[in-house]
């Protein structure tokens, strides 16, 4: 094993430069570091100035999210032995405007997620005497899975689509849509619908699969599009037969 | 209009993927293999005219091949659409897909109701 490994970093400093450059860092070498450990090293030992989000350091917060020689994966869930030699080239996610070095701006995405209304909508609340919404092991299995999303974006990095029509509401939007429309307590699927059956909702999805494959929690966007896209097709087909009913 | 399109064409899309997916390998077993075999009996032209001439044989050879070219109309309207990022002539695209498989739907239902 190598002593030492270098990392090609992304570097974009509005103030300085202005272009973005990669400058190469070498840093020791460990068996058992991530590449945002070799960041932390850089950041702490060579340049205080490099910018990147981080906080949890165990994959569930979803912050150090970055392009690590062209994949999009958590740089905390990602060790540095896969890539040896190296030089490991680390960039920010891809498909989103840069702020400074491997900061993204998020706002779309924070934006786009608000629309679908991720959170439990009733049309009555009940009054908290009459105790809690009760659910069976089968009702929470029905939408598990999707709320496992920790809103990383990596899906949204992976995604072809959401490149080339920036206006796609993206996959872990719909995929949290999914979670919270799967939900036996929940009763807003017509106000989510407004957002999903709109040509910029489900159906910019051509069906690409990238935004599974690189979810670092297994929440399948993906499978979570395509179901969508099966109820409102069949919704569509009955509104056809059955006078008066809206699609 | 556009929320009725999106799913209209993708359900004919999806319909069209499922199906194919379930007949064509069928078909092509009994058609390239058992038939020419001989394995169950029907190796004589007349045999299969007669099952090919059955009113429901050929109502399902028309959905199949209907499903079957909106299928493909539409995956290559997105090839065109996404792959060669032809968005400003995407109305254009969509009415010579889906005219072609339009045209090719008529053309089977033709062939069906006068040949076979």
């Amino acid at each position: 094993m190598p002593d030492t490994v270098k990392l090609e970093v992304f570097r974009y400093r509005p103030e300085g430069e202005g272009a973005p450059v990669y400058e190469t860092f070498e840093v020791p070498y460990r068996d058992e570091w991530m590449v945002l450990d070799a960041l932390n090293h850089i950041k702490d030992h060579q340049d205080g100035t490099l910018s990147y989000r981080w906080a949890c350091r165990m994959g569930v917060c979803g912050s150090c999210g970055m392009t690590v020689n062209g994949e999009p994966v958590l740089t905390c869930a990602t060790y540095l032995e896969p890539f040896l030699p190296g030089p490991i080239r680390v960039e920010p996610l891809h498909g989103f405007p840069v702020i400074r070095d491997l900061v993204g701006d998020l706002e779309d995405f924070v934006e786009k997620l608000q629309r679908v209304k991720p959170w439990i909508i009733r049309e009555e609340e009940k009054p908290t005497s009459e105790g809690e919404y009760l659910q069976t092991p089968e009702e929470m299995d029905a939408y598990k899975r999707y709320s496992m999303c920790i809103n990383c974006m990596l899906c949204y990095a992976a995604c072809p689509i959401y490149e080339l029509e920036p206006g796609f509401i993206g996959p872990a939007a719909i995929a949290l849509a999914q979670r919270y429309n799967l939900d036996s307590r929940d009763e807003g699927a017509r106000e989510r619908h407004e957002v999903l059956a709109e040509h910029e909702g489900v159906w910019s999805c051509t069906f690409v699969g990238e935004c599974s494959i690189v979810c670092p929690k297994d929440v399948d966007p993906a499978g979570a599009i395509q179901r969508y896209k099966v109820d409102a097709t069949l919704d569509f087909f009955r509104s056809l037969v059955t006078p008066g009913r809206s699609p | 209009m556009r929320r009725a399109r999106d799913p209209f064409f993708w359900g004919l899309f999806s319909g069209g993927g499922m199906l194919t997916a379930l007949l064509l390998p069928a078909l092509f077993l009994v058609t390239a293999i058992t038939a020419p075999m001989g394995w169950f009996g029907m190796t004589g032209y007349e045999e299969w005219a007669t099952l090919a001439g059955h009113p429901l044989t050929r109502a399902g050879l028309l959905l199949v091949a209907f499903l079957a070219f909106f299928h493909a109309a539409h995956r290559f309207r997105y090839t065109l659409y996404d792959g060669l990022q032809l968005y400003h002539l995407d109305a254009l695209i969509s009415i010579v897909t889906y005219g072609v498989a339009a045209v090719l739907t008529v053309l089977a239902a033709a062939l069906l109701i006068l040949v076979v």
